[in-house]
């Protein structure tokens, strides 16, 4: 309690557990002020948990957690004046119009009539909800109900905005608005806690990342330095028949062959100078190469490469995703 | 604004809500007036004839016409139960009261909203229920007074009943179980003197009747409206709402606070 809680959202050894099942196992987290952090994990990992937490929905077992200065747990009204949540199922009346659902915001923020109106009026026009402002919701799409929902969120601008998987089940293009829409808002200085289920969403948004595997934080860092847990990618020699792909297996004894696809797998820090030498190498031994392609490690294999590891849980019966990680 | 002010101002806003939401939802609107227009009408020209003989007067479906429509009053109520408990249990499973749960908004506000939508969809059903009434011939020797007192105590019973609609909304796993057990409460209306005189029922049937809520509350409703006198049967009744509305208001706060997110991760 002693500890100085900042202006972001700081969550120290927060437990939580549904009947025998521990969802969140001494879970930290630090979100600085103004920026974005994101909770990447599998369905199940505790996400939507943590942000119930965070946003007083539901309480933690033990730990404590502060929103901007304020204890989640002593101080719900402080916290809920500051935060904003957009929930992974959409937070929003299906019985009313559009405006009916932000004049809804407007009045429980106490805006008074004319602010609140004009309020409304900007938010229809900056979401692109204008022209289906008066429509029921059950005329909208699934992004024009995401963008309504976080448009909600922000009647009043909320200094601490959770979005819980805000781009699940979103068309490419409704999800690159919702970016567009995030980014805007960290440029405003708003804080953010965002939780999502996609690598890339993670990496295109977030200034740091959290990864929650069955509960616990197993990897927090930058995009680049959690990618630069995975050493180097590698190269793949594609050939036109066996033969050279057996010659080049010869002269390259610790790559990994694929006769099925005529594939040589070759570790390769992705260098131009390494693809050279390698090419310069093949050339000299007169082995044709067809073609040649570079994998550079993403989000992705970093992700499996932690969450995949079966000493990372405690539930050693579970499947693990090692299986699938790398041919 | 002080915290009362909020409070008000916020459940207003709900008020609003909730009618807004009556109008995109007629359904249940028409339900809750029409179903005590057809049981009117099947009890009048179906049963009354052979009821209305019971009661021992000249004009014996007449008679009953002016005996039953208080009855009819209270089967509007339970009817409004009903609508109650399935709008809450409805709304309750939509992601906008989790919405409102990490607002800072009076929370009592979300129950307050539903129940004084109800109630003035309950006496707005209820004058619809007395201009058909007095179509068909409804009788009255009550003046401006009895009226209101009338109007008052159906309010008061309705305003109870309402709380414990909410209650059992919230207290309902699903919209279906909302819509079932409030059906308790048309059985018990069945089972009062709405519709036949107690004294006639078999004896322990007519101990149960003078023992329920409804009983009290139909005598109290058509002794002001016949002019029949009320008796003691008027402070039973407003006994019963008092402690209904009491017991449902605090079942239903808690029930709201204590509610845990049915997703579990």
């Amino acid at each position: 309690m002693t500890e100085r809680n900042g202006d972001g959202i700081v969550a120290r050894d927060v437990c939580r557990s549904f009947g025998d099942h521990l969802v969140l196992d001494h879970v930290d987290l630090d979100v600085a002020e103004g920026s974005i952090v994101a909770l990447v994990g599998p369905n199940g990992a505790g996400k939507t948990t943590m942000v119930r937490i965070l946003s007083t929905l539901i309480p933690a077992d033990s730990g404590s957690a502060w929103i901007a200065g304020c204890d989640v747990a002593t101080d719900p009204d402080g916290v809920r004046a500051v935060i904003g949540v957009t929930g992974q199922f959409s937070a929003v009346d299906n019985l009313l119009t559009g405006r009916e659902n932000l004049q809804l915001m407007a009045d429980l923020r106490h805006l008074g009539r004319d602010a609140g109106r004009r309020r409304v009026d900007e938010l229809l026009a900056h979401f692109e909800l204008t022209d289906a402002a008066d429509r029921p919701l059950s005329l909208y799409s699934g992004g024009m109900r995401r963008r309504l929902d976080l448009a909600m969120t922000l009647v009043t601008p909320p200094r601490v905005i959770f979005l819980d998987e805000p781009t699940t089940g979103l068309d490419p293009r409704s999800r690159r608005t919702m970016w567009a829409i995030i980014r805007e808002l960290a440029a405003d200085g708003v804080t953010i806690l965002l939780t999502t289920q996609y690598l890339d969403e993670a990496d295109q948004l977030a200034d740091r990342i959290a990864v929650l595997d069955r509960g616990r934080i197993v990897a927090e860092g930058t995009p680049a330095e959690l990618k630069a847990r995975i050493p180097g990618g590698h190269l793949r020699l594609h050939f036109a028949g066996p033969d050279q792909l057996h010659a080049a297996a010869g002269l390259l004894p610790t790559a990994a062959s694929d006769p099925d696809q005529l594939v040589l797998q070759v570790a390769a820090d992705g260098t131009a100078d390494s693809l050279r030498e390698l090419l310069d190498e093949m050339h000299r031994a007169r082995i044709g190469v067809e073609r040649v392609s570079i994998h550079t490690p993403d989000l992705d294999d970093v992700f499996l490469a932690i969450t995949g590891s079966p000493t990372t849980g405690p539930f050693d019966g579970e499947p693990t995703l090692q299986g699938v990680a790398r041919p | 604004m002080t915290t009362l002010a909020y409070t008000l101002s916020d459940s207003r806003v709900m008020l609003r809500r909730n009618l807004k939401h009556q109008l995109r939802y007629p359904s249940m609107t028409l339900m809750l007036v029409g179903m005590p227009i057809v049981l009117l009408l099947l009890f009048v020209y179906v049963f009354g004839g052979q009821l209305g003989a019971g009661l021992g007067a000249h004009e014996g479906r007449r008679a009953y016409l002016d005996f039953v429509v208080p009855g009819l009053f209270l089967v509007t109520v339970a009817a409004a139960v009903q609508g109650t408990s399935i709008m809450v249990a409805m709304d309750m499973t939509g992601g906008i009261i989790d919405r409102f749960r990490t607002m800072a908004i009076a929370r009592v506000s979300v129950l307050t909203g539903h129940v004084l939508g109800s109630l003035i969809q309950t006496l707005a059903a209820l004058a619809v229920l007395v201009g058909v009434a007095f179509g068909l011939g409804f009788r009255t020797a009550a003046g401006p007074v009895a009226w209101l007192a009338a109007i008052g105590m159906l309010a008061l019973f309705a305003f109870a009943l309402i709380w414990l609609a909410v209650a059992l909304g919230l207290a309902a796993k699903s919209v279906e179980t909302a819509s079932n057990t409030p059906m308790v409460l048309f059985l018990l209306v069945f089972l009062s003197s709405a519709f036949v005189r107690a004294r006639s029922m078999p004896e322990g049937l007519r101990q149960f009747a003078g023992y329920q809520p409804f009983s009290p509350m139909v005598d109290t409703t058509r002794g002001l409206l016949t002019g029949g006198g009320v008796g003691n049967q008027a402070v039973v009744a407003v006994a019963w709402s008092i402690g209904i509305a009491v017991v449902s208001y605090v079942w239903a706060t808690r029930l709201y606070n204590g509610r845990r997110a049915a997703d579990p991760s």
